[in-house]
């Protein structure tokens, strides 16, 4: 029998046999701060009032749950999506770097940092730390600096020092690399802020932790409209995994519902330019945490491809690991070609511009399945940041 | 009786150990490089695996190794540059690398080739305690490896008795808050962290590291353990002049009195 326990983190940090706390040493008493004290400070009523109350009045949840007409009809199916696009700063982020900054400041860190692909969770960290006035740093890829540059901006205009990371490939993974070394050199008055279900225990569940209002809200708001509480399946895009793993948090021990995981394929899995990390990953150690990554055979990790930055990383979080392992998850691979047109599809369907990690979900539609199922896509962030890449396309 | 013990038996001041990368400046050059360092008096050397993603190690090291990488080198080609080691080292050897290179290669596999071809210790930073006790410790004792661990500043005082129980050969003392690079001088605030350790009475030797970089840190530091190692210093040497006659002279520099 399944049950919630088997995805869950256990007590030494591992869903199954990933996860763990892979630091050097000069890192381990932030980690085991963090450890010893994560449940606790988020389990108080003070924290929960104010974080729900953030969520709310300023995040603008709880983000709507709507039934797709044209969609459905398409599909032949009942597609929900769910508006995590309507979030402020345009993504799902937020939800996980409200819920950090809280921490810090309980756990009385005076300065922020965030590594950011994309820019979205750069964004997103610099919006709050705002909010708490806050000294906020950012590493970003110098590579994704000049392909993401309008956010490279807002998170310029909302105050936050955008560092450049030279090293290596200069994109993602690098900043996560510069992002740990700085917090090596400053150990105590910091708090770093990781975007996703990634890094050493606890980050991936306690983001997970975060993010899972998603489902949370799914649950009541599937009951109001259709008198259930759970779909017959849930799809969403995994780069790091933190918007699916909110999707997915509070149906982890409910078989009767699928859990569908998009992952980027970029220009096919068959091609070396690819970030699909369950078709071509293996196992390893990976920004703290042992799980699946796209390695060379002597362990040196690979620099992925996608056309979405956000979906451009070679890892992906313990928990998915472990859940595309036991089979919980069904994982499916997305080129950048069928999520862009997924993206024009939805755009002329329903109105809305996704983003173009949250394209990958919504191309899912066409790799599974749907036929008179109860489906809900979680749209994870809007299109905005995304115009240039749709208009470099150009194909609509 | 492991090599690395010999040395603290015999030695228990002023042990100098010193870093370099594998396959660094060119991929030939390890086991070149290894032997000038003995011949100049050094009393152990750390070899680094390179790796791509190395998180404690500042600009210098990342360098050295992306370079070794590009070069070609890899962990099973170490271990074939090594296999004649013992022919011509006779002074402890030991690995320094990330843990997914290793897992790679097979953790089993590495503690044989590490027997096989001479090697007496590893430092693997990002391997925890817990784990390496649960899942790797009786492999590494089998085949006679120390693993060394790692303390810090920040480092509690109830787990640097814990890094003392588990600790083999020597503890690596990170100097500082900081991730690997040269630093010109010692702070107050360091001095007071050696003091404090110094006063613990640990069993096992220290070897402070990270920052030292000149005949002045390296004394300043073993006036409060066995000895120092020197890293970053030593591949900015290499990138000047790699050359045996310039290895002598570094090492010398710091050594002589
Ligand atoms: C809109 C959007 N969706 C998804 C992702 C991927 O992150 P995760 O897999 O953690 O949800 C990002 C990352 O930047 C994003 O901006």
């Amino acid at each position: 029998m399944i049950t919630k326990e088997n995805y869950k983190v256990n007590s030494k940090g591992y869903y199954g046999k990933f996860g763990g706390a892979y630091v050097p040493e000069m890192l381990l008493p932030n980690i085991l701060e963090l450890q010893e004290n994560y449940l606790e400070i988020t389990s108080r009523p003070s924290f929960k009032k104010e974080f729900d109350y953030l969520l709310k009045d300023y995040v603008g949840r709880p983000t709507p749950l709507y039934l797709a007409q044209r969609m459905s009809e398409k599909y032949q199916a009942q597609i929900f999506l769910k508006r995590e696009d309507l979030c402020h700063t345009g993504a799902h982020k937020v939800n996980n770097t409200i819920g950090q900054i809280l921490l810090a400041k309980a756990l009385h860190k005076k300065k922020i940092i965030a590594e950011t692909g994309a820019g979205q969770h750069g964004v997103a960290t610099a919006t709050v730390c705002a909010l708490m006035g806050m000294e906020c740093i950012i590493y970003m890829g110098a590579v994704d600096m000049v392909r993401q540059r309008p956010n490279v901006e807002r998170m310029k205009i909302l105050g936050a020092e955008i560092r450049a990371a030279e090293s290596g490939s200069k994109t993602l993974k690098d900043a996560t690399n510069e992002a740990m070394r700085h917090w090596i050199n400053n150990p105590t008055d910091t708090h770093y802020i990781i975007g996703s279900v990634v890094g050493p225990h606890p980050y991936p569940d306690l983001v997970a932790r975060f993010q899972s209002v998603i489902s949370e809200e799914i649950k009541y708001q599937l009951t109001e409209q259709i008198g259930k509480d759970h779909p017959d399946m849930v799809i969403a895009c995994v780069g790091g995994g933190s918007n699916a793993a909110g999707a997915f948090y509070h149906y982890l021990d409910r078989p009767e519902v699928q859990l569908i995981a998009a992952e980027a394929a970029g220009l096919g899995i068959d091609n070396k330019k690819s970030a699909a990390t369950t078709f071509l990953g293996t196992e390893g150690v990976l920004h703290g945490s042992k799980t699946l990554l796209m390695q060379t055979a002597d362990g040196q990790v690979t620099e992925p491809y996608s056309i979405s930055a956000g979906l451009d990383y070679p890892g992906i979080g313990p928990i998915h690991a472990h859940l595309f392992d036991s089979g919980r998850a069904h994982f499916c691979a997305v080129t950048d070609e069928e999520a862009m047109h997924a993206g024009i599809d939805l755009s002329r369907l329903e109105g809305i511009i996704p983003a173009i990690e949250t394209a990958h979900a919504i191309s899912a539609l066409d790799k599974i399945e749907v036929k008179d199922k109860v489906v809900v896509i979680n749209v994870s962030g809007r299109g905005d940041k995304d115009l240039d890449t749709y208009i470099t396309w150009g194909k609509y | 009786m492991n090599r690395i013990d010999e040395v603290f038996s015999k030695k228990k001041k002023g042990v100098l150990n010193i870093y370099f990368t594998a396959g660094y400046p060119k991929i030939d050059d390890t086991l070149r490089i290894a032997r000038a360092l003995e011949a100049a008096g050094v009393d152990l050397i750390e070899i680094g695996i390179p790796y791509s993603d190395p998180i404690a190690d500042g600009p210098t090291i990342q360098d050295s190794s992306q370079k070794a990488l590009d070069a070609g080198m890899s962990l099973k080609l170490l271990m074939k540059q090594l296999q004649d080691l013992r022919k011509y080292v006779k002074i402890p050897v030991i690995l320094m690398g990330y843990i997914n290179p290793v897992l790679q290669y097979g953790f089993t596999k590495f503690c044989q080739d590490c027997k096989g071809v001479g090697i007496d210790g590893v430092i693997l930073p990002d391997l925890p305690m817990q784990e390496y006790v649960e899942m790797y410790q009786q492999t590494f004792e089998e085949h006679g490896i120390y693993n060394i661990f790692l303390m810090t500043p920040q480092t509690s005082e109830k787990r640097v008795f814990q890094i003392n129980e588990a600790s083999k050969g020597f503890i690596y003392m990170v100097s500082s808050a900081s991730i690997t690079g040269a630093k010109q001088e010692v702070s107050q605030a360091q001095i007071d962290y050696f003091e404090r350790i110094q006063k613990m009475n640990l069993s096992v030797q220290r070897l402070i590291g990270f920052g030292i970089s000149n005949k002045e840190t390296f004394d300043n530091a073993c006036q409060y353990a066995s000895g120092a190692i020197i890293g970053s210093a030593f591949i900015n040497q290499l990138n000047k002049d790699d050359s045996d006659e310039a290895i002598t002279s570094f090492v010398g520099s710091i050594i002589n009195p």
